[in-house]
C-alpha cells in the first residue's frame, strides 16, 4: 500500500474511567510502523485497557485513538482488517483443539476449508506445537498456550500486532520462542506493540519504549535514551545490619555525590551512577569502616529503578514476581 | 539471562521456521455473514463431539418429568395412566425444548466472558454470527432432548395416531419454536452479569408459563380468567399443535399459529440480542 500513513498508532489525550478511578488518564502514544514499541508499566498502571481500547474492544472515554489513521471508534471495521491482538489471558477456546482453534481463525478471516486446515497445520508445525495439535486447549501448558494464542494472531499476518505481556509467567525458553516469533513478524513487516513489566524484555525487544504509570506516560524514547537519561550503572548494596543503614547511606552519598535510596528491603541501598569508578571507590570507602557489607552488586537499571527515577515510588508487586521468576528460571 | 547452547539452536531453529509460515501478504476476503455463522455452529459441534457428556444433563429433566407426571398423577389427570400418556407425552416434549432454550442463555452468557469472544470481537466478521452460530448450535440439544423424550414415550405405550411422519412433523415444528425461543434467553444471556442470573430469572418466568397452560391438563376445569391466561399462552399453542400433529387431527391453523409466534419472536427478539451483544462490546 503506497498510501500508508508513517503512525501505526496515534492516540492523543485517550483516557478511560472506571468507577471515578482513571484507569487511562491523557495518554499520547504515537507509534511509528515498522517496529516493535514496548509500553513499560507496572500492575494497573493502565497497558491493558490501552491495548483494548487500541483494539476496539472497548470504548474511550475521552480523547481520540488512531491506527493506521483510522478512528478506532469511528471505523472499528476498518482497524479490525488490520490489527491482531494477543490478549492478556489466553484469547483461545479451551474446549477445541489447537488444530480446530487455527482452523476456527482462518475461517472467520475470510480462508475457505482447505485454505484454513493448511494454515492451521503449518502453523502448529511452525510453533513447535506438532504433538499436540489434536488435544484439547484445556490440557496445554501455559507456554504452549501462548503460543497457539500467538499462532491464532497471525492466522492472517496483521499490519499491526497487539501483544499483552506475552511472555509473563513463561519459563526463559519459552520467552526466547515468543521473542523469535516478534522478530520474525517485525521482519516480515507487521507492526509490533507490546507491554510488559520487564525492562529486560523491553530492552530485547522493543525499538521504542513508553514508561506508563497511573494511566500517564512518563517517559518516552528508545531504550537507549532512557537508559542514559536514568543514569548507566546501578549500585546495590546489602548490609549486614539494618540497623547501620543510615551510617551508610550518609557515607555512599557523600562519596558518590548522588542520593542514594533506601529500598524496601531494611538493610539494602541502591544508588544511581554514571562511572563504575566512583562505586568502586566508595566500596573501598565503606571497607575501612565497621560497617559489615553482606553483598554489593553493580549492574543496569531493573524496572524498580526506573520507577523510582521517574516516578519517586517503586513499582508495586515487581519483586515477588522477580522472585518466583529467578527461581522458576534455576 | 543465561541460555545453554542447544535452547539457543532450537529457539533459532524455531525462529527460522516461523519465518516460512507468516502468511506474508496473503489477505483473504471477508467472511460472508453466512460463513461465518456456519463457522460458530461448526464450533459449537465440535464442542459438543469432544464433551458428550453435557448431553445426558441436558436429557434428564424432560425424562423425570415424563416418568413423575405420567405414574405419580396420570392416573388422577385422566381414566388411566397410558391415557395420560396419550396426551402429556406431546406436551412434555413442548416442556423439554423450551428448558432447553435456558441452557443457551446460560451458557451463551459463560461463553460470552471467556477470552475468546475478545478474538471475536477484533475480527472483521458479520458480529450477530457469534449469536447466531451458537444458537443454531443448540439445535443439537433440543433434537437430542425430543428423541429420547419420544422414545421413552414410545417404549411407556404412546401411540400416536399421525405416525411416524406425524411425530417427525411435532418435532420439527418444536424445533423452529425452541429455536424461537431461545433468542428470549439469548438477549437475558448477554445482559446478564452471571449464569446463575440468567437460570434463576429465566425460571421465575418459565415455571409459570409451562404450568399456565394445557401441557399438564386441559384447562376446563379451572376457573375463567385462568383458562383465558392458558388460551393466550404461547406454550399451550405449542403443546396443542405438537398434539395434533402427532394424533394426526392438525389443523391448518394451529400449526400456522405456532410458526407465526415463532418468526415474531424472532423477529423482535433476535435483532434486540444482536444490537444488546453490540453495545456490550462498545464499553
Ligand atoms: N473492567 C474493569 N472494571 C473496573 N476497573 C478496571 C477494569 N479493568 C481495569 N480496571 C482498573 O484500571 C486500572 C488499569 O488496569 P489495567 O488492567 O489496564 O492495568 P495493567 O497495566 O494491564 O496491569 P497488569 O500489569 O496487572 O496487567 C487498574 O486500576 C484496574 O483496577
Ligand atoms: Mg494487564
Amino acid at each position: 500500500m503506497n498510501t500508508q500513513p508513517t503512525w501505526a498508532i496515534e492516540t492523543s489525550g485517550l483516557v478511560k474511567v472506571y468507577n471515578g478511578t482513571r484507569a487511562v488518564d491523557g495518554l499520547d502514544l504515537s507509534v511509528p510502523t515498522g517496529l516493535v514499541y514496548g509500553i513499560l508499566g507496572p500492575n494497573g498502571s493502565g497497558k491493558s485497557t490501552t491495548i483494548r481500547m487500541l483494539a476496539t474492544l472497548l470504548r474511550p472515554d475521552g480523547g481520540t485513538a488512531r491506527v493506521f489513521g483510522h478512528d478506532v471508534t469511528d471505523e472499528p471495521d476498518t482497524v479490525r482488517r488490520r490489527i491482531s491482538v494477543t490478549g492478556q489471558y489466553a484469547s483461545v477456546d479451551e474446549g477445541l483443539t489447537g488444530t480446530e482453534n487455527l482452523v476456527m481463525m482462518g475461517r472467520l478471516q475470510g480462508y475457505s476449508w482447505a485454505r484454513a486446515r493448511e494454515r492451521a497445520a503449518e502453523l502448529i508445525d511452525g510453533f513447535g506445537l506438532g504433538d499436540a495439535r489434536d488435544r484439547l486447549l484445556k490440557t496445554y501448558s501455559g507456554g504452549m498456550r501462548r503460543r497457539l494464542d500467538i499462532a491464532a494472531s497471525i492466522v492472517v499476518t496483521p499490519d499491526l500486532l497487539f501483544l499483552d505481556e506475552p511472555t509473563t509467567g513463561l519459563d526463559p525458553r519459552s520467552r526466547n520462542q515468543v521473542w523469535d516469533i516478534v522478530r520474525a513478524l517485525v521482519n516480515a513487516g507487521t507492526t509490533v506493540l507490546l507491554t510488559t513489566q520487564y525492562l529486560d524484555e523491553a530492552d530485547q525487544l522493543a525499538d521504542r519504549v513508553a514508561v506508563i504509570d497511573h494511566g500517564r506516560m512518563i517517559a518516552e524514547g528508545t531504550t537507549g535514551e532512557l537508559k542514559s537519561s536514568l543514569g548507566s550503572n546501578v549500585l546495590r548494596l546489602r548490609l549486614h545490619d539494618a540497623r547501620s543503614r543510615a551510617e551508610a547511606e550518609r557515607l555512599l552519598s557523600a562519596e558518590l555525590g548522588v542520593t542514594v535510596h533506601r529500598d524496601s528491603d531494611p538493610a539494602a541501598l541502591t544508588a544511581r551512577i554514571d562511572d563504575p569508578r566512583q562505586a568502586m571507590r566508595a566500596l573501598a570507602e565503606l571497607s575501612r569502616t565497621p560497617l559489615e557489607v553482606r553483598s554489593f552488586s553493580l549492574g543496569q537499571s531493573s524496572l524498580d529503578e526506573v520507577f523510582l527515577a521517574l516516578t519517586g515510588h517503586p513499582a508495586e508487586d515487581r519483586h515477588a514476581e522477580e522472585t518466583a521468576e529467578e527461581e522458576r528460571a534455576a | 539471562m543465561t541460555t545453554s547452547p542447544d535452547t539457543v539452536d532450537s529457539t533459532t531453529a524455531a525462529g527460522g521456521r516461523l519465518r516460512t509460515v507468516l502468511s506474508a501478504g496473503e489477505r483473504p476476503a471477508r467472511a460472508t455473514a453466512v460463513s461465518a455463522t456456519l463457522t460458530h455452529l461448526w464450533r459449537a459441534m465440535m464442542a459438543f463431539k469432544h464433551f458428550p457428556v453435557q448431553l445426558i444433563d441436558i436429557v434428564l429433566m424432560p425424562l423425570i418429568f415424563l416418568l413423575m407426571f405420567t405414574y405419580l398423577f396420570g392416573g388422577a389427570f385422566a381414566d388411566s395412566t397410558e391415557e395420560y400418556l396419550q396426551f402429556y407425552l406431546p406436551g412434555v416434549t413442548v416442556q423439554a425444548v423450551v428448558m432447553m432454550t435456558v441452557y443457551t442463555g446460560t451458557s451463551l452468557n459463560t461463553d460470552i466472558h471467556k477470552g475468546i469472544f475478545d478474538r471475536f470481537r477484533t475480527l472483521p466478521f458479520w458480529q450477530p454470527a457469534t449469536l447466531a452460530g451458537s444458537l443454531l448450535g443448540d439445535v443439537l440439544r433440543y433434537v437430542v432432548a425430543l428423541a429420547t423424550t419420544v422414545s421413552l414415550g414410545l417404549l411407556l405405550g404412546f401411540r400416536p395416531d399421525g405416525g411416524f411422519l406425524g411425530v417427525l412433523a411435532a418435532v420439527l415444528v418444536l424445533i423452529v419454536f425452541g429455536f424461537s425461543v431461545s433468542w428470549i434467553f439469548a438477549a437475558l444471556g448477554v445482559v446478564a452479569s452471571e449464569p446463575e442470573r440468567v437460570s434463576g430469572t429465566s425460571m421465575i418466568v418459565l415455571y409459570p408459563l409451562l404450568f399456565m397452560s394445557n401441557i399438564f391438563v386441559m384447562p376446563e376445569t379451572m376457573p375463567g380468567w385462568m383458562q383465558a391466561v392458558v388460551d393466550a399462552n404461547p406454550m399451550s399453542h405449542a403443546a396443542t399443535a405438537s398434539r395434533e400433529l402427532m394424533h394426526g387431527t392438525a389443523g391448518f391453523w394451529d400449526v400456522g399459529l405456532v410458526l407465526c409466534v415463532s418468526a415474531g419472536l424472532v423477529a423482535v427478539f433476535a435483532p434486540l440480542t444482536m444490537r444488546l451483544y453490540r453495545n456490550k462490546n462498545a464499553h
